[in-house]
């Protein structure tokens, strides 16, 4: 006789109960929905909840639910229409602060979302969205770090009054040149007590003495660690500042950062975004100086020759009053006297007090704002990749000091509020400790993510339909048995997806599909045997203990090695692959508890507890 | 229901020079095809910008190289993806632009023939990913050949683990083989799925030897050649119902999943059909190749213990 023990049969019941509802939350609809999260100091809390309440109220918008989490708040409604209406009154309402993001949530039952249950977490290539791969320009930030050390040797040096030549800069290399031997290594000396991370050499050259500083590899490496975090931090910045909900930023190996934005509608934007390091600079003006003389190739020393937007000339002194890293806050705005676009700029204590000091000095003297751009290119040049930098400086406005200021001004000559409102959202968010360079981008627009999604759907359920006809014709009652048993495999690798919250991906969907395939492999195999047996004249009863015995260890070892694929795929796969390797494994785990522990519950059932005489099989 | 009847017995392996013959054309065609073809990389590894634009009526592709010619992207690739309200559109780099806004810059011009126009999807891959993604998967195929060598060949015997990864290697040669005589586009959804192949032709091998291993230790009579023909007889219809279940729901992966997934189902339905002809003669003629004999697969005691036991 076959009977499964009591516990055994519970434990199918259980898994089938668990599955079931883990996978229910995909059935649910997803309604539009908002997800506001603060900005710097604001708060989100029952006050902010009665501010949009009433601001919602004139216009007729209703909000089905809100939810404070995690600092933010999600607010749902009926329709899309609503939502858009209250995406507008919602950011006027809250103002600079706080930044509103559209998103969709599941509109599930409370003591459902109490289980903790959601539906699966869909990738990029279903919802739609943008994921960049952006790779850190590691050898910047080393020569910006040697580049400052060479500035701080100077101050050293001179503090200690110890005369050198020259100071200079190779790549990550600083070579300071001395007359004499003894200065050298007095300087060495000194320069090595003060800065221990630095590796110095003393080289004796035709008339020149020379200490050449490196930096340590154990001070690369931190460098390198400081540019990838400083940038993770001011790129979530930034998109935090755009408004997008669910982002994901993450750093991926050494010197890379993956930004991933789901269902952003602008591409060019938001890489322009991204990648901008766009920043000020205020300088004084060279009023001593000719400009056509710099112009035809004699600029003086102590001074650089730049351009207007329009085109034409200025000369200003090398020395910077004030950069953009020493701006804490910016704001954009229109210029109460001229009605211009303009950028409120806040600075920090050192900044301030440089600026109070430098207004204070040069009244009635002419002061510059020049605005920088860092552009990095990767192109193939003979089969290898070459990177081009590019620097744009621009002086965007110049202008009369009227009187001395210090922490708060404002800075016009920007050519649009728009550039005024991205300048001031670039300032606010800090700059990138080193350049930065997109190496790959994945857009889906929204359209073609519930395209794939619709039509993954339909292939799965194609599939699964076919599998099931055609099992039911071949092995007739357990034809049937299996066709359960891969219904009840679909619903726990949904289930399974959902908990996890493992990203599904169209070739995850794929991967699904396949699963339906080959999921009845196990069940194919015990059946065969079963045949088998009873051909061998066993009786209905042993053959069925028999087919399920034999079957096993070869069922176990088919599926190992297609896991070993399948995890071997998923280490080296990048997202969507990723996505694959994933459902493949748990398909393949599932459907042996289903094709044989499960179908093995159901077929005790129907045939366990009696005399048999033949079997459909 | 039947396929094959009961009690049949080919002479499956009695036709195996047949069949060497048969593999040794297939794989000549596929060498052939890789080395002089080549295959056509997708802008995954090769590096490059691809813009799929969705337009709300039919649009000639005319139209589309003329609005890209006036912006200067006179040698972008253009064509239908799936409909003809579908343009794919493939972009070379530019000394005047940064890579990533090529995208941009093209769909605008797209744009511009009817301002409905849906950008359905943008990729670029900078030159050094696709390297590293051409190498990363390189690797990735030889790791999961280890892996699989090392299980076999501990839960079988050697020359089991050389047949099975003959057999791998054979299916794999010819799918990228099949790939390079049609020129389809080998993309990174495509590396994936030969990799599934692996994994599935494995899946089919697996299932004969292990009843090749079962009939060596149950009869104690007959030549290694007549168990191994049984072996493969008795697991001929498993193996085919398991592939035809297989291919019934990669074909409808095929028509119905969209272009996108095209690549990936057209590789697993090639891998597939010739992962399952390897698993009745490759595999298995590799094996008496090598010489196995019963003395090879008596059960070690190690073994007894946990195989055979009750699910």
């Amino acid at each position: 006789m076959n009977q499964y023990p009591l516990w055994k049969n519970l434990l199918v019941l259980t898994v089938v109960l668990l599955g079931g509802l883990f996978a229910l939350p995909n059935l649910f609809d997803q309604d539009p929905s908002m997800e506001i999260s603060a900005q710097r100091d604001a708060v989100i809390d029952q006050a902010t909840q009665s501010r949009i309440e009433q601001a919602l109220q004139p216009a007729g918008v209703v909000a089905k639910g809100m939810v404070i989490k995690n600092q933010k708040m999600l607010i749902r409604f009926k329709s899309s229409e609503d939502q858009l209406k209250a995406m507008d009154l919602i950011a006027a309402e809250l103002g600079d602060n706080y930044t509103p993001a559209l998103t969709l949530s599941p509109d599930l039952p409370d003591w459902l979302s109490g289980l903790g249950a959601e539906p699966m977490y869909l990738g990029l290539d279903l919802r739609g969205g943008i994921h960049v791969l952006i790779d850190v320009d590691m050898e910047s930030a080393i020569e910006q770090a040697a580049e400052r050390y060479s500035s701080d040797i100077r101050t050293l040096l001179r503090e200690k009054k110890l005369r050198y030549i020259r100071i200079s800069r190779e790549n990550d290399q600083v070579l300071v040149k001395f007359n004499n031997a003894e200065k050298r290594d007095q300087a060495a000396e000194a320069i090595g007590n003060e800065f221990r991370s630095l590796n110095l050499q003393s080289l004796d050259e035709a008339e020149a003495f020379l200490v050449r500083a490196s930096l340590s590899p154990a001070e690369k490496q931190e460098v390198q660690k400081f540019a990838l975090q400083q940038n993770i931090t001011t790129l979530r910045n930034r998109v935090n500042a755009l408004g997008i909900a669910e982002p994901l930023i993450q750093q991926q190996g050494v010197r890379r950062i993956v930004v991933q934005l789901p269902g952003a509608q602008d591409p060019a934007k938001l890489k322009e975004i991204l990648g901008a390091t766009a920043t000020l600079e205020y300088r004084l003006a060279d009023t001593e100086h000719s400009v056509e003389d710099a112009v035809n190739g004699r600029v003086p020393p102590g001074s650089n020759l730049y351009h207007e937007r329009d085109g034409q000339p200025v000369l200003l002194k090398k020395r910077v009053i004030v950069t953009g890293n020493q701006i804490v806050d910016a704001s954009s705005g229109l210029d109460q006297r001229s009605g211009q676009p303009a950028v409120f700029v806040s600075l920090d204590g050192v900044g301030a007090k440089r600026m109070r000091r430098m207004t204070n000095e040069n009244v009635g003297k002419p002061m510059a704002v020049v605005f920088i751009e860092n552009r990095v290119t990767t192109r193939m040049v003979d089969g290898k990749p070459v990177k081009v930098k590019k620097k744009v400086e621009e002086v965007i406005s110049i202008a009369n000091i009227l009187e001395p200021f210090g922490r708060r001004f404002q800075t016009t000559g920007l050519d649009s509020t728009e550039e005024a409102r991205d300048l001031a959202l670039l300032l606010r968010a800090g700059a990138l400790a080193a350049p930065i360079e997109i190496v790959e981008e994945r857009t889906i627009g929204p359209s073609l993510g519930q395209d794939s999604i619709d039509q993954g759907f339909l292939s799965v359920m194609i599939g699964l339909a076919l599998v099931m006809v055609f099992m039911a014709f071949y092995y007739r009652v357990f034809g049937l048995v299996a066709d359960l048993a891969l219904m009840m495999n679909l619903v726990l690798i949904v289930a399974i997806l959902s908990m996890l919250q493992a990203t599904l991906t169209l070739p995850g969907i794929a991967g699904i599909v396949l699963t339906v395939g080959m999921a009845v492999d196990a069940n194919v195999l015990i059946f065969q045997r079963i045949r088998e047996e009873i051909a061998n004249g066993n009786s209905p009863q042993a053959s069925i203990q028999a087919g399920y015995e034999k079957a096993f260890s070869t069922i176990i070892d088919a599926n190992i090695t297609t896991l070993i694929a399948a995890v071997v795929l998923f280490s080296f796969g990048t997202g969507p692959i990723k996505g694959f390797a994933v459902t493949l494994a748990i398909g393949i785990l599932t459907s042996m508890f289903t094709a044989i522990v499960g179908t093995r519950a159901v077929i005790n059932l129907i045939y366990g507890h009696r005399r048999v005489k033949a079997l459909a099989v | 229901m039947q396929i094959i009847n009961k009690g049949t017995h080919y002479d499956l392996m009695g036709k195996r020079s047949l069949a060497l013959v048969f593999s040794g054309v297939l794989l000549l065609i596929a060498l052939a095809a890789i080395i002089v073809r080549g295959l056509n990389f997708g802008i995954d590894f090769t590096g490059g910008t691809l813009v799929e634009v969705g337009y709300p009526q039919a649009v000639e592709l005319s139209v589309v190289r003329d609005a890209l010619n006036q912006d200067g992207f006179g040698d972008a690739v253009i064509q239908h993806f799936g409909t003809p309200r579908d343009v794919l559109v493939r972009l070379a780099p530019r000394d005047d632009m940064e890579s990533a806004v090529l995208s941009d810059r093209a769909f605008s011009a797209m744009k511009g023939i009817d301002p409905g126009a849906d950008l359905r999807r943008v990729e670029f891959v900078g030159p050094q990913v696709g390297d590293e993604l051409t190498e990363d998967g390189g690797l990735a195929m030889l790791y999961a050949l280890i892996g699989i060598l090392i299980y076999v060949g501990l839960r079988f015997e050697y020359r089991f683990a050389v047949g099975s990864v003959i057999a791998i290697v054979h299916d794999v040669l010819i799918t990228i083989g099949f790939f390079a005589l049609f020129q389809v586009d080998f993309d990174l959804p495509v590396l994936a799925a030969v990799l599934a192949v692996i994994g599935y032709s494995l899946n089919d091998t697996i299932v004969v030897f292990d009843r090749i291993r079962e009939n060596f230790r149950k009869m104690r009579k007959g030549e290694a050649i007549g168990i191994i023909n049984t072996s493969v007889n008795q697991t001929l219809s498993r193996t085919l119902i398991t592939s035809g279940t297989t291919l019934l729901v990669l074909f409808a992966l095929f028509l119905f999943g969209g272009e996108i997934i095209h690549g990936f189902a057209l590789a697993l339905i090639v891998g597939v059909v010739v992962g399952t002809y390897s698993s009745i003669y490759v595999a298995s003629s590799s094996v008496i190749s090598m010489g196995v004999s019963r003395a090879d697969l008596m059960p070690v005691q190690k073994e007894d213990g946990g195989q055979d036991e009750m699910p």
